[in-house]
């Protein structure tokens, strides 16, 4: 057998540690990381695109489509486990993503942004004229057991805690051992250098429709795990605000390492907390104030101080 | 027929709106390929300038006439002030990095922005009515349409003709031209490509601010109205194709006729439709409408 890699051991023990620390965490804690692990899940997506040289103003669109999804699940007899409504969010997004990956495939830089970002917003006008899907105020999501465990109360907290602990770190591995096949490497590729990809007989288009619909699938699912673990879902996931959320934790994070789209989607989330908590107001200057930064000053994100540590320590 | 007519009127006072925004947001693309995210903020930031010099104005019980003056004034201020300040304070050190980094460093310009307007403006809505109740309404056939609709698009001629002049009339618009033709060839001829640039991005504040400071008084100034403002105004650009004014003016045109007929005759359509024809011109011209395509490097 092959020796574990750095990435997969660290996976493995964040996975173990979570997991065992879960029972120990106070209520508010175990909604943060479950929140923010499920939004990571919509950030991984976005790193896959990012190392393939797009940057996505629309990964809302598949994040809404899947808690949509999800959400219409429990009206179906039969079909309310948490586990089913991801798997449900997670297909209905992929097929989304195949639908308008035909269109998107075929752009770059700002277009592809600016396409995603206007697919997104047709979701969002659509969702909120339409009066069955409770128009803009949304509707509640409630699944009625988690993994077989009844939903409600400290026991089932901690099932959909479990559920996308679990979920996050499947998808965490099987993106890792993607990046790093054959076809994963292609992405890196094709944002040095289309053209010389071609050439070497690979397809560019096939190439980026896979990874869109790779992160169609994660903000579906991460869409999914939301809602249930939220309780309710709005419009408003489909908005451009809500993509660009996205986007900033992955400029945040970089594109170094699976890992860092879940830490920084932690992180943010804990700054978010904190500041609501003292300073409701600024807490969109403090995000942004953060992003110029880390723009200016960490190009490769959060993660490169890790790579330097190392560099200096060595 | 009516409804055609309303139709038809509602889309150009519309259009005029989305010109004098879009026109700012192309020009700036065009000279300093940078997809300005928080033009829709500066755009907010006009509303609110207005709205607190003429509301001044006003409650001072000085002559309500001037306050035209002042709401164009209130938006030279905006972009004199906020243009140098972005562009010096930020933007030149991203000079040269990726388009899609611009647009990146204007979505964390954008989020500062909307936090500042609400630090010092607060949360609650402002209104001026003045200069807006001062012209009246004037009847086109079964129709009644308030006279400042009229000086809206009149304003959103003027500023076309005006910018039309501006860039192919005058010295430092050729300059412009050639610096949004060759950048480093322009450059190497002498151009002093870093003042463009300042002067582009100012003036591109003002006519973001000029599009807010005309609309304050039609609206309730709110926080949060540069939000959708900004995804309009792009859908404008990429229709038409970015960094070209025929291509804002034409964009705006078809963005409006396509709302305003969205709201006569399918109102729930109406806030995809936008998108929805946004999406459909750069599925047939990847570009937008007014942009040649560009060959692939190698």
């Amino acid at each position: 057998m092959k020796r574990l890699d750095r990435t997969t051991f660290a996976l493995l023990a964040s996975l173990v540690l979570l997991l065992a620390g879960g029972p120990l965490l106070p209520e508010w804690a175990l909604f943060l990381v479950t929140n923010s692990l499920a939004k990571g899940l919509v950030v991984l997506g976005l790193l896959l695109l990012m190392r393939t040289g797009l940057v996505s103003f629309g990964q809302g669109l598949y994040f809404a489509v899947g808690a949509y999804a999800a959400g219409m699940m429990p009206r179906a007899p039969g079909l309310s486990d948490a586990l089913a409504l991801m798997l449900a969010g997670g297909v209905a997004a992929g097929v989304v993503a195949a639908l308008c990956g035909l269109l998107l495939a075929r752009y770059r830089g700002i277009f592809f942004a600016m396409l995603s970002l206007a697919f997104s917003m047709i979701l969002y006008g659509l969702l909120v004229k339409t009066s069955v899907l409770g128009s803009t105020d949304g509707f509640n999501v409630a699944a009625r057991t988690v993994l077989g465990v009844a939903a409600a109360g400290a026991y089932g907290r901690y099932a959909v805690f479990a559920l996308t602990v679990a979920t996050a770190f499947a998808a965490g591995f099987l993106l890792h051992r993607f990046l790093g096949s054959h076809l994963g490497r292609l992405a890196p590729a094709i944002r040095d250098n289309e053209l010389r990809v071609e050439y070497m007989g690979a397809s560019v288009r096939n190439v980026v429709h896979l990874n869109l619909v790779i992160a169609g699938i994660l903000a579906g699912a991460g869409g999914a795990l939301t809602g249930v673990t939220v309780g309710h879902i709005d419009p408003e996931m489909a908005y451009w605000t809500t993509s660009g959320e996205f986007v900033f934790v992955a400029i945040l994070s970089g594109t170094a390492s699976v890992l860092a789209p879940f830490l920084g989607s932690i992180l943010l989330e804990l700054l978010r907390s904190f500041a609501y908590e003292y300073s409701p107001n600024t807490w969109q200057l403090v995000v942004g104030g953060a992003m110029l930064l880390v723009i200016l000053f960490l190009p490769s994100g959060l993660w490169s101080v890790f790579g330097r540590w190392r560099k200096v320590l060595r | 027929m009516g409804d055609v007519l309303a139709v038809v009127i509602d889309g150009t006072i519309y259009a005029s709106w989305l010109f004098i925004i879009a026109a700012g947001l192309t020009i700036v693309y065009g000279v300093m390929r940078i997809l300005n995210m928080a033009h829709g903020s500066l755009y907010a930031l006009g509303a609110y300038a207005a709205t607190s010099v003429v509301g001044a104005w006003i409650r001072g019980g000085r002559a309500p006439l001037v306050s035209y003056a002042l709401l164009i004034a209130a938006a030279i201020a905006v972009g004199l002030i906020f243009g140098p300040l972005i562009e010096r304070g930020v933007l030149r050190f991203v000079y040269g990095r990726d388009e899609i980094v611009m647009v990146l460093v204007t979505y964390a310009l954008f989020l500062i922005l909307e936090d500042a307007i609400k630090l010092v403006w607060g949360v609650e809505s402002y209104f001026i009515t003045e200069p807006y109740g001062l012209l009246g309404t004037v009847e086109i056939g079964p129709l009644t349409y308030p006279v400042y609709s009229g000086a809206l698009v009149l304003a959103a001629i003027v500023t076309g003709l005006l910018l039309r002049w501006g860039i192919y009339g005058t010295r430092y618009g050729k300059l412009l031209v050639a610096v949004i033709h060759d950048r480093e060839m322009a450059a190497s001829l002498g151009v002093n490509v870093r003042n463009v640039f300042l002067i582009t991005f100012t003036l591109g504040t003002m006519l973001a601010a000029l599009g807010g400071a005309l609309t304050a008084p039609t609206v309730s100034v709110v926080p949060g109205m540069g939000v959708e403002t900004i995804v309009l105004a792009f859908a404008v650009v990429v229709v038409g194709g970015l960094g070209s004014m025929p291509g804002a003016a034409l964009g705006s045109l078809i963005v409006g006729l396509v709302r305003s007929a969205a709201v006569h005759f399918f109102p729930q359509v109406e806030l995809f439709s936008i998108y929805l024809v946004m999406a459909l011109v750069l599925a047939l011209r990847p570009r937008g409408l007014f942009v040649a395509p560009e060959a692939r490097k190698i």
